[in-house]
């Protein structure tokens, strides 16, 4: 029997096969977690902040009683929803991959780990997912402003799992509150409340947080761009870009403050990271940030570089001339200190990931900014390129969560849990290359089939428009056909 | 008592939470081809559970995290082990969330009956699998010493396991016959009450030998006694059934499921995964277990936000307990609910 299929599910079980030719298990459950993380996450802070955006626009209306913000709640609430169904079902797989994918992982930190995915599920999902049910259809049931509370609520839920599960990443940067047990073989809680109030976490909440409403900011000013360009229903879509707008450049410059405080606790918590991010090699004063460089970054060699001067030394340490270490002098230092090995990042990605982060970041603050500039008094010869510039500003955001989330991933290798456990000890190890190459080229193609969906139905409803203008919705009670989403 | 026994018996009430409410839900999806012969009469259908589904599901994940934080022994050998029937659910569960968000998005009958078949295979392949998997977990897989899976896929499949599958399936699809003779009215409601008797005494002999099956394997006297409250709670609920007693049909259905799970928690006690290899590759509450600090945090968590999930659930199921009729369904085609159609301004909700 040389079947290679029975070789590679055996009947019989047990041997796992786990590395067929150049392909191994671990590579692919790495790139299956980075497929399906990065995928959730196109949806996970658009949800955190259209969320409040939509709970906004709904209390404006409740107060003032202008119809344009009810039009404008239901139009964006309902692009919510369909952008809210897909990070549901996708973060469901999150979960289920610690235990599938990465059971050593598991095994090892479940006993801290462990807590705060469990507390996101009781606290914060059931809040999300029940309120945003009686939301959707309790716009005829519900008093009005316990209909308002409702979408309130939802946004609360989403914020308070952003912290849950940072918090438990937070512990993957910079493990604390724990000792280990190496009779069990695991690290054990020993400081919750360490764990919550860990420094990575609250700098990287506070750093998501304003990711999140740039992200969704600069959703609805696309959005709004696409009908402002048409002249179609500006009542409605005027305050929304203006809200859109101003939320983008705020919250961008949150995000730029948060960043900053974020790369110095990096430099002093992860400082192989913080030299992986500038492909800084060996350890300087006073040390230039460059924005572009081309050249063998592996290979120490530089053919073409544009650098600010002292940047990078002030950005880690508050001081121009303060030291940054290099991953040469910190590699040399990991291998004393803990034996043999490779202790660096794959530095071509945390660099250019590291960059253009930045990059997408401060491009969609400066398209923003053009658009609030060009919608208070339009110029027709620049709206020819404004308008379309806020639409497909977008996806700037996204890409930034994508390439920030890279960077800090990635910057952690060779480890999951910084300094305590390394990744290749993380794996699955009765799972086989074959069970992690089926699961990953199911996700991948079911994921692209639903992603162009997606993009489908959010474009329909765009174009669609608002509502037009209707009757309040009554209160009193009385049975009339539901209006359903269903 | 000693905390992992608390947190063995919290798992097994979130267990319980989940097969109860999910499992009507599931049912429901199953029966949308057969209960629902028109258009607004599947909306009837999917409009019962509409606004619950959601909250329904988050009680699985609830069950997985607690599981990964108060046994993480058990959710690591678990998850791994059975590594593609988890994948197929979780394919299954993606395809029917979005099937129920999007099919309602795009007014083409083409489109909606694609979905609908999302919503048919999502709702009925892990309605299966949960039985699989729970058949496995109390009758023992081939755990090493390492307490890692070393069996095989096909080996997940033996004849009990998978007569726990059709148990699971049956008594779902009942139970959401049962939850939509309840929840509607007119010719559905009809159709629902005469099926849920039909399907109530296969359900009742499936359910009757996989429980017995259990006994017979690992025979334990409070699972056993619990087996039986469970046969005779669905044995009530299908006579409610078919004296047209709605409520306390689904009072019978709801109980023998929440009594079926809590007879496999007990049965299993204090395993938590038997090693089929040798009794000492077994993983228990004791060697399986997180450390007592973390379950006693866990606890106080579970102790204060409970109650307060409970209240919110409880609420939203009596915001919406009256009964749908498919003249509550309106008329008008799918939306996009822009400014150019007329149906939109009828149609004024989300």
């Amino acid at each position: 029997m040389t079947c290679p299929f029975r070789d590679l599910w055996p009947l019989r079980g047990g041997g796992e096969i786990t590395r067929l030719g150049d392909v191994d298990a671990l590579d692919l459950a790495r790139w299956q977690f980075a497929v399906t993380t990065l995928y959730h996450f196109i949806f996970v802070p658009i949800t955190i902040g259209l969320s409040a955006l939509v709970a906004v626009l709904q209390t404006v209306w409740l107060r003032t009683g202008k119809s344009e913000y009810l039009r404008a709640t239901k139009f964006f609430g309902k692009l919510f929803l369909i952008n809210f169904a897909m990070g549901v079902v996708t973060g469901i797989v999150q979960e289920f991959q610690f235990g599938m994918n990465w059971s050593n992982y598991s095994r090892f930190v479940g006993d801290i780990f462990g807590a705060p995915l469990a507390i996101e599920g009781l606290l914060a999902f059931f809040l999300e997912s029940t309120f945003l049910g009686l939301w959707m259809f309790g716009w005829e049931r519900l008093p009005r402003r316990v209909h308002l509370a409702c979408i309130w609520l939802v946004a609360i839920g989403t914020q308070l799992s952003a912290y849950f599960i940072l918090a438990a990443n937070a512990w993957m940067q910079h493990p604390v509150g724990y000792r280990i047990n190496a009779e069990r073989g695991r690290a054990e809680l020993t400081d919750f409340v360490a764990v919550l109030t860990n420094s990575t976490a609250l700098v990287a909440y506070a750093h998501t947080f304003m990711a999140c409403f740039v992200t969704a900011g600069a959703f609805m000013l696309a959005v709004a761009g696409w009908h402002l360009r048409r002249r179609n229903q500006p009542e409605v879509f005027r305050p929304a870009l203006r809200l859109a707008g101003w939320v983008v450049l705020v919250a961008g410059l949150g995000v730029v403050v948060t960043g900053d405080l974020q790369a110095r606790v990096m430099t002093d918590q992860q400082p192989m990271k913080m030299a992986a991010a500038e492909a800084l090699y060996s350890t300087t004063d006073g040390a230039s940030f460059s924005l572009f460089t081309v050249g063998s970054l592996d290979g120490h060699e530089e053919l073409f570089s544009i650098r600010v001067p002292k940047l990078l030394s002030l950005m880690a340490t508050t001081s121009p001339d303060g030291r940054v270490e290099g991953v040469d002098n910190l590699q040399a230092a990991y291998a004393a200190q803990l034996g043999p090995g490779d202790y660096r990042p794959l530095i071509p990605v945390t660099y250019w990931s590291f960059r253009l982060m930045i990059g997408f970041g401060v491009l969609a603050m400066l398209v923003a900014a053009l658009t609030l500039w060009h919608a208070r008094r339009e110029r027709p010869r620049l709206a020819r390129w404004v308008w379309p510039a806020a639409i497909w500003a977008v996806a700037l955001p996204l890409l930034a969560n994508s390439t920030g989330w890279i960077f800090t991933e990635m910057g952690r290798q060779p480890w999951t849990v910084f300094g305590v456990l390394k990744t290749a000890d993380s794996v699955s190890p009765e799972v086989g290359v074959a069970d992690v190459a089926l699961s990953l080229g199911v996700f991948t193609v079911l994921y692209g089939i639903l992603a162009v969906i997606e993009l489908l139905l959010m474009v329909r409803y765009v174009r669609a428009g608002a509502p037009e203008e209707e009757q309040r919705p009554a209160e009193d009670g009385v049975d009339r056909p539901l209006a359903f989403a269903y | 008592m000693e905390l992992t026994t608390v947190w063995f018996g919290l798992i097994a009430i979130l267990w319980c939470g989940y097969f109860l409410l999910e499992g009507f839900d599931f049912g429901v999806g199953v029966l949308l081809p057969v209960i629902g012969r028109t258009e607004r009469q599947r909306r009837v259908l999917i409009n019962t559970i509409g606004p619950v589904w959601d909250g329904n599901e988050v009680w699985l994940v609830v069950a997985g995290g607690a599981t990964f934080a108060a046994f993480p022994e058990w959710y690591a050998t678990l998850f791994s082990g059975f590594y593609l029937p988890l994948l197929l659910i979780l394919l299954a569960l993606i395809v029917r969330g979005v099937a129920f968000e999007y099919r309602g998005k795009v007014d083409s009958a083409a489109w909606r009956r694609r979905w609908d078949i999302g919503i048919f295979v999502g709702s009925a392949v892990p309605a299966f699998l949960w039985g699989v998997a729970f058949g496995n977990i109390v009758r023992g897989v081939r755990l090493d010493a390492d307490h890692e899976y070393v069996g095989s896929f096909v080996d997940l499949l033996n004849p009990y396991a998978l007569l726990g599958g059709i148990t699971t399936l049956a008594l779902f699809t009942l139970h959401g016959a049962v939850f939509l003779a309840l929840k509607t009215d007119g010719e559905v409601r009809a159709r629902a009450g005469a099926l849920a008797v039909r399907l109530g005494l296969a359900a009742l002999l499936v359910a009757g030998g996989f429980l017995s099956w259990t006994q017979w394997m690992r025979t334990d006297l409070t699972g056993a006694v619990l087996s039986a409250a469970a046969a005779a709670s669905l044995a009530g609920g299908v006579g409610a059934a078919k004296l047209r007693r709605e409520g306390w049909a689904f009072v019978g259905t709801a109980a023998a499921i929440v009594l079926a799970t809590v007879a496999l928690f007990a049965t299993l006690f204090p395993e938590v995964l038997p090693s089929t290899v040798a009794a000492a590759n077994s993983l228990t509450v004791h060697n399986a277990s997180a450390t007592p600090y973390t379950l006693k945090i866990m606890t106080w968590v579970a102790a204060f936000c409970t109650p307060v999930v409970l209240a919110y659930q409880g609420w939203t199921y009596w915001v919406f307990r009256r009964r749908l009729r498919v003249e509550d369904i309106p008329q008008a085609a799918a939306e996009p609910a822009g400014g150019q159609t007329e149906a939109a301004v009828r149609q004024p909700g989300l």
